[in-house]
């Protein structure tokens, strides 16, 4: 009921040609997190309300003439069909607000481009369909998709009721995390396709170019989650990879860097364990949902003459360091998941796939040997 | 001479072959009118249909209906055919069917390259539909086919690319017969000067046709070989750039908008007058804001990409030219409200449509502007705010002038009249239901919804399910439209419509001198006086 | 009751909707082919002569009627302009790809070199890439090439158009003051001159692909290269029929001084072609 009344209050503001300045409603442009932002928000509103002007005068100009000049009512139509100086008044006065309008944008303009003096920089990759952030200044590295529970309802008839969901699509793994009150600068790529990272609280999205690099900066002043999704069509999943972005209070956030490190080793080290096989293969079923179902789909089944299927595949039920190899170098659109995977997980699913998903093959493969042939592989191709 | 013409001796008053092989080998310019007319609102039905796939998994969050690859399929084809194969196609059927009879000439220059014109049409066509049964799919990287994505597409690639090439084959011809009818065909006494607005704005548009279908085919055939012929156009590996892809797209796509309205610029400017019984308002002034608008639509494509990462002169000056279009378009939008000052107004659903579109249209040249500015743009783009516009520029826009148009010509062409209460019931039901799909597209934009989505976060929930309303209320009331167009073909109300067919129309333009419905061949012999109104 | 300013409308028309399916499954054959799907092939070739077919009927057509007479003034201007228009497409689709050209020499490889606001570009992702042209781009696409030179065949070709033009002019005025042996001579040295440089062009590929591993993969290179010099080759090959046509035409006697629309529109495409290959030679083989 609450519902419906809001968006009939809804419908009715938006009758009267006011809905997109009642923040409430979330109908507007929101304000953002940065200066950059705010600037960009007075820009939005200033050309906004300039519209609604100009609109409110030719409107009612016109609605004024329909009620007042029209046949039924006995009026008789003027015969004038050219006046110059209404006609030069009305070329004049629109240039003289757009040259209004320009000015502030360029001031935005200038200000967005420069990345000058930046204090630390992230380089942000984008992949069908996840995120990977590398920090150039200390080496923290990991990549960031979609949530489970997300993931989960998001099926085709999952049954799952996405209100349910916290955050529902617009929550990751692993967030960027990023220090409050620093000039950060962003440079973009992407290994396949083009994608788009946009967070609107930062006021901006770049797009991420295979084979180049943008750049872009932010410094955010409050701590806080800042939320945003890919937005150039980027495929299948271009729904569903999702950015989140934790900003953080010096301390704490140096606080965060130390424990990413701590991970980092805890995990070269796990590596160089020997692991039974069951292990690897309940680890390796979580891997391959996040990162393979999305195309071989979650049962394996693949996607007719798109995506080749995991069960019963030759590949799969052949020679395991073949299997390995694609995996690592990738093929066409087979990501190519040597530098993408840690070892472990690299083992683990490899070893599922073999003895999952409908397979038996028996087999298995350690972290440790996929360790030595990640450090041979020289890294992706194109 | 009579002897050698004596082989077509039916020359002057034979009717239309018989049966329907009449239809497939016409060279009459107002059968190819009618076809692509009649072909053009199957096709509004057809992509219509596919928004509503659309609509319908965006009803509620969660994945209902169909899988996201499939989804993006039905953007990409709802796009491509209601642009190439439903709003190009109408206004080339008006063009058929009006150019000759307002410019006092018997049949389009090129009959027969006419004929060929439409059917290059419906095999492109024909190509692009088949790529929905293909194994991957049909394309589903958006009908702007970007490429690296567009590279994946499955067997349907190429058949998409040929489409293309055939489409433009198509268009390039109609412009080029377009461009020959009205340079040369005109009936004595009938200056530039003097030609009713539509003609002007179809010259114009014509132009834009010739000069940017090559340049769509030019980027497709380089997808074409990227893929299959390994070249690096659009790989950086190679020394390309996938955003050369994207210059050259909207180097083609922005005009293409403008091939889109243009025409409709036109129609709204040849019915106001007739029901505000004032002559059109400034027409020179439109001549010339015409071609403006022709002339800058090629100097600012890249506010397509401005988050692509241009240098910062580019990203200014794009933005400084984007901003100029307005002012050519506001002398049209104020000539239309100064046409209607002081006039005598009647709202039959012709003008009612045409006013619709004045207000609408607006409304989209606002947020066309909103987004013109780059920095704002940088929140804007690929966002729902982006789908509002369009949509506003496309539907209550270039459709509705369609509509119009069918409205105020269907006595003409038929001879009967359409019910008026049925019309009216048509306009208003569209009116309202356009704006409650259309408007909350903004709110959804402004508060972050990315475009070419299946799923959303729940927060947009609420809009996105106004909207699917409105989609399915504005689809269902096009059938009204179609029950007009059929029932007015068949004999309408019976009532008989005269050769003027609105009020004083005769005084306005040449097609109103002839008898509803024109004789199968119109003005074999020149008219000798032309209609002076606007000037 | 016809007079000679009357306008010629056919009434009916059977060449386009089989020249359209003949284009259709062509197109639709060389797409299956390009997927792999045996049978391809053979709709293509299907199709081509269908096409091809077309031509034939419809120039006949053409041709037959303009010898009765039965095309006023008028309908000469319609033609031209058609012709005129046509061409001025043609001339847009070479600019796309000398815009590509343009663009990925002075935008694209200098930017993945390192160069303006993309220094990040070379420092992140191909330290090693020097920005020269002609390049094949920092993934060495296609592996080592050495790029085409100027000054031999393609020079020889340049010099071999042109005098293709001038002949075809020499043929024109042959046409334009009644002396039929000059048309035809003229007519016959333009396409033979014309075979000649399509000869030459493939001599020069031949060289490339099998010395100088230069190919459509060598990167950016190679592909304007090829794209451009191909497309313009093609051009070449369907002037010199178009050509032929009229020879043939000019041969059993069509044409008046006064009539020749044929003979002028297959001399505009020429010229066309001429110009184009100019720019070619210009922004191709010299800077
Ligand atoms: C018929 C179609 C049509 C028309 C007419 C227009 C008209 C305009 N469009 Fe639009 N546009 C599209 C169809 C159209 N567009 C489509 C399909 C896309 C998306 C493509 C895709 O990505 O898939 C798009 C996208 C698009 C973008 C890219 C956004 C993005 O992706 O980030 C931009 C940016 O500048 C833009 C701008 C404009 C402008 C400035 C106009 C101007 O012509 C509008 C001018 C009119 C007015 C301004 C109103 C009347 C004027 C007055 C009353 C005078 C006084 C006014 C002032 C001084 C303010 N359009
Ligand atoms: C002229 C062009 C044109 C027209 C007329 C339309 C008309 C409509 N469009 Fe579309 N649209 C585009 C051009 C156009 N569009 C373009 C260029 C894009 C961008 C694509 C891209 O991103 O690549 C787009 C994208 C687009 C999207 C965004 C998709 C996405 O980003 O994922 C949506 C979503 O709502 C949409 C909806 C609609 C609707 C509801 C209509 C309605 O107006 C349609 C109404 C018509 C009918 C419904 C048909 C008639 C009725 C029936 C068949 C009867 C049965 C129906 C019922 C009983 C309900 N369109
Ligand atoms: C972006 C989509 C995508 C993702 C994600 C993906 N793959 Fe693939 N995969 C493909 C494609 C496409 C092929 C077919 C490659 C080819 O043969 O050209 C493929 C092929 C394979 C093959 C060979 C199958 C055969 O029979 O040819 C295996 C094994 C495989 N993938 C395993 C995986 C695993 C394990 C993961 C996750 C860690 C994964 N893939 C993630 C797209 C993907
Ligand atoms: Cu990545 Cu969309
Ligand atoms: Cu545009």
């Amino acid at each position: 009921m609450k519902k419906t009344k809001q968006l009939f209050a809804g419908l009715i503001l938006m009758a009267l040609g006011l809905g997109t300045v009642q923040a409430e409603y979330t109908l507007n442009l929101m304000k953002g997190a940065t200066k950059v932002s705010h600037d960009i928000y007075d820009l939005h509103m200033l050309i906004l309300w300039i519209c609604v002007f100009i609109g409110i005068g030719v409107f009612g100009t016109m609605f004024y003439s329909i009620y007042h000049h029209r046949k039924s009512r006995g009026h008789k139509a003027a015969q004038f069909h050219e006046n110059t100086t209404v006609e030069i008044i009305w070329t004049i006065i629109p240039t003289l607000i757009l040259i209004g309008m320009a000015i502030p944008a360029t001031k935005a303009m200038m200000e967005l481009d420069d990345v000058q003096e930046s204090e630390m920089s992230i380089k942000v990759t984008g992949h069908q369909w996840k995120w990977e952030y590398e920090y150039l200044d200390n080496g923290i590295h990991f990549f960031s998709s979609l949530d489970e529970a997300s993931n989960k309802a998001r099926q085709v008839g999952s049954g799952i009721d996405p209100f349910t969901v916290d955050n529902y699509l617009l929550d990751v793994d692993k967030p960027l995390v990023i220090p409050t009150k620093k000039k950060i600068r962003f440079v973009f790529t992407a290994k396949d396709v083009i994608h788009s990272w946009w967070v609107p609280d930062l006021g901006w999205k770049k797009d991420a170019n295979p084979g180049f690099i943008n750049e872009s900066w932010t410094s955010v002043d409050q701590p806080g989650t800042y939320r945003g999704q890919c937005t150039e069509l980027c495929g299948k999943d271009h729904a569903f990879m999702p950015i989140v972005v934790i900003a953080m209070n010096e301390p704490e956030y140096n606080a965060w860097v130390e424990k990413q490190k701590s991970a980092l080793a805890a995990e070269a080290g796990s590596a160089s364990k020997q692991w039974v096989k069951e292990e690897l293969i309940a680890k390796g079923k979580s891997v391959y949902e996040t990162n393979c179902s999305s195309c071989h789909m979650a049962d394996g089944a693949g996607l007719a003459g798109t995506f080749p299927a995991i069960k019963a595949s030759k590949v799969v039920t052949g020679d395991i360091n073949a299997q390995v190899k694609l995996m690592l170098d990738g093929k066409g659109m087979m990501p190519a998941f040597g530098k993408m995977l840690s070892p472990v997980d690299f083992a683990a699913v490899v070893t599922y796939t073999r003895n999952g998903l409908g397979n038996s093959v028996g087999d298995s493969i350690q972290p440790s040997a996929i360790q030595t042939l990640q450090s041979a592989t020289p890294g992706a191709g194109k | 001479m009579s002897a050698v013409v004596a082989e077509h001796d039916d020359h002057h008053d034979h009717g239309p072959a018989k049966g329907l092989l009449r239809w497939v080998i016409t060279t009459n310019h107002k059968d190819i009118g009618t076809l692509y007319l009649l072909f053009a609102l199957a096709m509004f039905f057809v992509g219509g249909s596919m928004a509503m796939v659309i609509r319908a998994e965006l009803f509620e969050p969660g994945m209902q209906f169909v899988n996201p690859q499939f989804f993006n399929s039905m953007t990409t084809m709802h796009a491509l055919v209601m642009v190439f194969g439903a709003v190009m196609p109408a206004f080339v059927g008006l063009a058929n069917w009006m150019i000759p009879m307002m410019i006092g000439a018997p049949d389009m220059a090129l009959p027969r390259m006419n004929n060929m014109s439409f059917w290059l049409l419906v095999a492109g066509v024909l190509l692009l539909a088949s790529t929905l049964f293909m194994e991957g799919g049909a394309p589903a990287s958006g009908w702007t086919l970007y490429p690296p994505l567009v590279l994946q597409t499955g067997k349907a690639l190429p058949f998409a690319i040929f489409s293309v090439h055939l489409l433009g084959i198509s268009s390039i011809l109609s412009g080029i017969n377009i461009i020959a009818t009205i340079f040369n065909m005109r009936a004595p006494g009938m200056t530039l000067m003097k030609m009713p607005m539509f003609v002007w704005t179809w010259l114009i548009t014509a132009f834009l046709l010739i000069a940017i279908m090559p340049v769509f085919a030019g980027a497709v055939t380089m997808l074409l070989t990227d893929k299959f012929f390994h070249t690096s156009f659009f790989d950086a590996a190679g020394g390309g750039d996938p955003v050369l892809y994207q210059h050259i797209f909207w180097f083609f796509g922005h005009p293409e908008v403008y091939v889109m309205i243009l025409p409709t610029f036109g129609v709204a400017s040849t019915i106001i007058p007739v029901f505000a019984r004032k002559p059109l308002f400034g027409y020179s002034s439109m001549v010339y804001a015409t071609a403006a608008i022709a002339f800058l639509s090629f100097i600012v494509w890249a506010h397509h990409m401005f988050t692509v990462g241009m240098p910062i002169a580019g990203e200014l000056y794009f933005m400084y030219a984007t901003m100029l279009i307005a002012i050519p378009t506001g002398v049209k939008v104020f000539n239309w409200t100064a046409t209607m000052w002081k006039g005598s107004m009647t709202f039959e659903t012709p003008m009612l449509f045409s006013i619709a579109f004045v207000v609408l249209f607006t409304m989209g040249g606002f947020t066309g502007l909103m987004m013109a500015v780059a920095p704002a743009d940088f929140q804007y783009h690929d966002t729902y705010f982006i789908v509002a516009h369009f949509h506003y520029t496309l539907v209550p826009a270039s459709v509705f002038i369609l509509m119009a148009a069918g409205y105020f010509w269907l006595p003409k062409w038929t001879g009967h009249m359409y019910d008026e209460r049925i019309g009216q019931l048509h306009f208003w039901l569209s009116v309202v239901s356009v704006n409650v799909l259309f408007f909350p597209q903004h709110f959804l934009g402004l508060a972050g919804m990315p475009r070419r989505i299946p799923d959303y976060a729940v927060q947009f929930a609420d809009w996105n399910m106004i909207s699917s309303i409105g989609g399915f209320v504005f689809g269902a009331s096009q059938l009204l439209f179609l029950y007009i167009v059929i029932d007015t073909i068949k004999g309408g109300t019976g009532e008989k419509v005269t050769a003027e067919v609105w009020e004083d129309a005769a005084k306005h333009s040449l097609e109103w001198t002839l008898p509803s419905p024109p004789p199968y061949h119109t003005f074999t012999t020149p008219p000798t006086v032309i209609p002076t109104e606007h000037i | 009751m016809s007079t000679s300013n009357e306008y010629y409308i056919p009434h009916k028309a059977t060449w386009p909707v089989l020249g359209t399916s003949g284009l259709l499954m062509m197109l639709a054959g060389f797409a299956n082919y390009l997927n792999g799907s045996s049978g391809g092939a053979a709709w293509m070739g299907l199709g081509l002569t269908v096409v091809i077919i077309m031509m034939a009927g419809w120039f006949t057509l053409q041709a037959t009627e303009s010898e009765s007479g039965m095309y006023s003034a008028q309908v000469g201007i319609s033609y031209r302009m058609g012709m005129m228009w046509f061409i001025f497409s043609e001339i847009i689709f070479f600019a796309v790809f000398f815009g590509a050209l343009w663009y990925t020499r002075n935008l694209s490889v200098p930017w993945l070199g390192g160069e303006g606001a993309k220094a990040a570009t070379k420092e992140l992702l191909w330290p090693t890439f020097e920005a020269v042209w002609p390049t094949n781009g920092p993934g060495k696409v296609g592996g080592d090439f050495e790029p085409m030179g100027t000054w031999g065949l393609p020079f020889l070709n340049t010099l071999i158009l042109l005098t293709s033009g001038v002949a075809c002019t020499w043929a024109h005025h042959g046409l334009l003051s009644k002396n039929r042996e000059q048309l035809i001579k003229g007519l016959m040295a333009t396409v033979g001159l014309g075979l000649l440089f399509v000869c030459f062009q493939a001599i020069e590929y031949h060289e490339a692909y099998t010395d100088m591993g230069l190919t459509l993969g060598s990167g950016i290179y190679g592909s304007t290269f090829f794209m451009l010099t191909g497309f313009h080759g093609f051009h070449v090959c369907v002037g010199a029929i178009i050509l032929s046509v009229v020879l043939f035409r000019s041969w059993k006697g069509h044409f008046k001084p006064e009539n020749h629309f044929a003979f002028e529109a297959a001399a505009w495409y020429w010229h066309f072609v001429d110009v184009v290959w100019l720019g070619l030679f210009v922004f191709v083989y010299v800077i």
